[in-house]
């Protein structure tokens, strides 16, 4: 239901007129009319948070040309997406034995980083090719209006969270517990709270990433079109705002107190690298990326990393691992809420290795093997909202049922394969849109009705 | 593996089979052994007179009539009284509900002059996730007191939140339990860590975390064990400082 539900977000604006069967490739359709501009370095998947891909209007299509460029697409973007999301989806539910194998506990930097880097990434690739076929304006207004459907998902998500939280608060009571039930306070004031919550203010936990995304959404359509014509620029001043934030401690407030536990002015800096990427810059890095030197260096510093991390969870390592005092001053706290930059190298040195391990035209990447990561990286937004969804609920079904070990695999494995089959609905339900954009359930006129819905 | 198994039957069971005797708590705990030593506390034990203060927040008293008497800083005494047989053993509590680190920070100096105690237990990190207040605010304020205590001359322990199953998925403690880790290891005091213990208590089937209940038996077993864990890392850690003594001449 709720996939259904996030699906038409989606769905509703669907105008998509071509489509691939499914066996043949995995893949969505890209929309590419033509073959993609010269600048643009791989053409890649169009589903991501940050674009609003089934709302890329059908200009001319051409079935002959939607399946060829199906075949240009870059699928480890796709993968790797489809991947983050599982990892984050397994972090979101605490005392999970299966978290254990997420990339958390071995580096700096989490499924966080790659997710916002492939969202830059194909937010530019979709809105850059948008800004030079269809001009500023109806660019800038496809990026605003795909941070509106982010947001309208958020607030979804926040009514489940309340669901979930005043059904805690109403059954829950225990002496011992008197400190934590302070979390329910802010259900005595739903005035405040709920208006907070529809500013953006008061974020539950785990529901920081897409108002991250909004923001940067929001944001984007100035920095697109300087990327476009200053690519160098762009980057430049991404980095600037990232040191100016550092400098002077800029960040959004958050309610009741605080900040925005991912600050969007520093997190910035890897969308728009990512964009920056996305628009060609990729093909600019090529004689780093494939330098011996920047693979050794970045193999040492994930070793490096590895070792560290591994030192703050397993207390073995933590006495017989000696890290010198003046690294751990230097080092510490790695601030995730600025994106520390050893964070940002972190995701690098991971960025570059699986560059050069993984080949674009992979052939496992047409599998049935690594097609359901794949296939939940095609439809990020939808996916992203049901596993946070899936992980309240399964905390939820620990706590109510059994918090042993096989219910904590099983509740994660059962939360991937329904990620997996929302995925694939969702792709069934694009292509039978498609298949009859005249038909009762997908017409063009019937958009509003169903992006009403969602 | 076993203990979890154990922990399933449990509550497969239906939760009447939770350890009565409280000495299994102390083993299912199996804390970690105090890494830096502590020689006012030394120092104070051979003086015959331990005083300590329990600076925290609500989950340092339990509520009702009889709170104060079972909550873990009262056991701590009991429990240092009886291991310290001769020695004149003091526990005083300043837990204020819903106070963060900066504002129990504030008053650490004025209640070291009052108190003069030997050692100052510092709960906290709740308060300041519930508040949501900024992480690296916390990690400072946390800074800021522990340099006040060790200017003053008095050995530390740290104590982090409760290990809470029910509101795990509602409360991010993670960014403020890491900050209490780092902080303990930079400035080499001890931590006591109840969020571990608590959950491996939860994991064998020790106690039943879940139970929603006005009954304060669990929690007055969860406070008494509390206690007598924590007095027994404040004597590992004294010593420690024997043993490094000894060594040095």
């Amino acid at each position: 239901m709720v996939a259904a539900g996030l699906g038409n977000i989606a769905i509703a604006t669907s105008p998509v007129v071509t489509m691939v069967s499914l066996e043949k490739s995995p893949a969505f359709p890209d929309h590419a009319p033509d073959p993609p501009p010269a600048v643009v370095a791989a053409p890649i998947g169009v589903d991501a948070i940050g674009v609003d891909a089934a709302a890329e209007p059908a200009v001319a299509p051409v079935k002959t040309a939607a399946i060829a460029a199906s075949g240009d697409r870059d699928l480890r973007l796709d993968l790797f997406r489809g991947l983050a999301l599982w990892l984050i989806f397994l972090d979101h539910i605490p005392s999970n034995i299966v978290s254990w194998i997420t990339i958390r506990n071995y580096g700096f930097s989490d499924a966080t980083e790659i997710f916002v880097f492939i969202s830059g990434y194909t937010a530019a690739f979709v809105y850059g090719r948008a800004m030079r076929e269809t001009g500023v304006v109806v660019a800038s207004a496809r990026i605003l209006k795909r941070a509106w459907q982010v947001y309208v998902a958020h607030v979804f998500l926040f009514a489940i969270y309340m669901a979930e939280i005043s059904y805690v608060s109403a059954s829950f009571e225990n002496p011992l517990y008197g400190e934590e039930m302070g979390i329910f306070d802010f259900l005595r004031q739903p005035d405040v709270t709920l208006v907070q919550a529809l500013m953006l203010k008061f974020k539950p936990a785990n529901m920081d990433v897409l108002p991250l995304y909004i923001v940067l959404l929001a944001g984007f359509p100035p920095m697109l079109w300087i990327l476009l014509r200053a690519p160098t620029a762009g980057l430049g001043a991404s980095l600037l705002l990232y040191l100016l934030t550092w400098m002077f401690g800029w960040n959004l407030p958050a309610y009741p107190n605080g900040y925005w536990v991912f600050n969007p002015f520093a997190w910035q800096l890897l969308f728009v690298f990512g964009a920056w990427c996305g628009l060609g810059g990729a093909k600019r890095l090529e004689p780093l990326i494939q330098s011996n030197i920047t693979l050794a260096a970045a193999v040492l510093y994930l070793m490096f990393a590895c070792v560290i991390t591994l030192t703050w969870y397993v207390p073995f390592l933590e006495h017989s691992v000696p890290v010198p005092k003046w690294l751990e001053d230097w080092m510490y706290p790695i601030d995730k809420t600025n994106l520390d930059v050893l964070r940002f190298a972190h995701f690098m040195a991971l960025a570059l290795i699986t560059v050069r391990l993984i080949p674009k035209q992979w052939s496992l990447l047409h599998s049935a093997w690594l097609w359901p990561a794949i296939v939940c990286g095609q439809h990020s937004l939808e996916i992203f909202c049901l596993g946070v969804f899936l992980s309240f609920a399964g905390h939820f079904a620990m706590v109510e049922i059994n918090e042993g070990v096989a219910m904590q695999v099983g509740v994660s494995i059962l939360g991937i394969v329904i990620m997996v089959a929302a995925a694939a609905m969702i792709s069934w339900y694009k292509r039978i849109e498609g298949r009859s954009p005249g038909s009762r359930s997908g017409p063009p006129g019937g958009k509003t009705l169903l992006g009403g819905g969602a | 593996m076993r203990p979890l198994a154990v922990a399933l039957l449990c509550a497969l069971i239906g939760g009447g089979a939770y350890a009565k005797d409280t000495e299994d708590c102390i083993a299912a705990a199996s804390a970690a052994a105090p890494e830096f030593a502590m020689p006012r506390v030394a120092a104070a034990i051979a003086k015959k007179r331990l005083d300590v203060a329990v600076i925290g927040s609500a989950s340092s008293e339990l509520t009702g009539p009889s709170g104060t008497n079972i909550a873990y800083p009262t056991r701590l005494q009991t429990a240092l009284a009886n291991l310290l047989p001769g020695v004149a053993v003091k526990v005083t509590t300043y837990a204020r509900p819903r106070e963060t680190a900066e504002e129990m920070q504030k008053k650490l100096s004025r209640i070291v002059a009052e108190a003069k105690p030997a050692l100052v237990v510092w709960q906290t990190g709740t308060a300041d996730a519930i508040r949501g207040v900024d992480a690296e605010d916390f990690r400072v304020a946390l800074d800021d007191g522990i340099a006040t205590l060790q200017q003053a001359g008095v050995d530390i322990v740290l104590m982090n939140m409760q290990y809470s199953p029910r509101t795990e998925a509602m409360l991010a403690m993670g960014a403020y339990a890491d900050a209490m880790h780092m902080i303990a290891l930079q400035r080499e005091i001890d931590l006591f860590d109840r969020f571990s213990i608590m959950r491996k208590w939860n994991e064998a089937g020790t106690f039943d975390l879940y139970a929603a209940t006005r009954k304060t038996d669990v929690a007055e077993h969860v406070h008494d064990c509390l206690g007598r864990l924590l007095a027994n890392a404040v004597l590992e850690a004294a010593k420690l400082t024997n043993v490094d003594k000894k060594e040095t001449r």
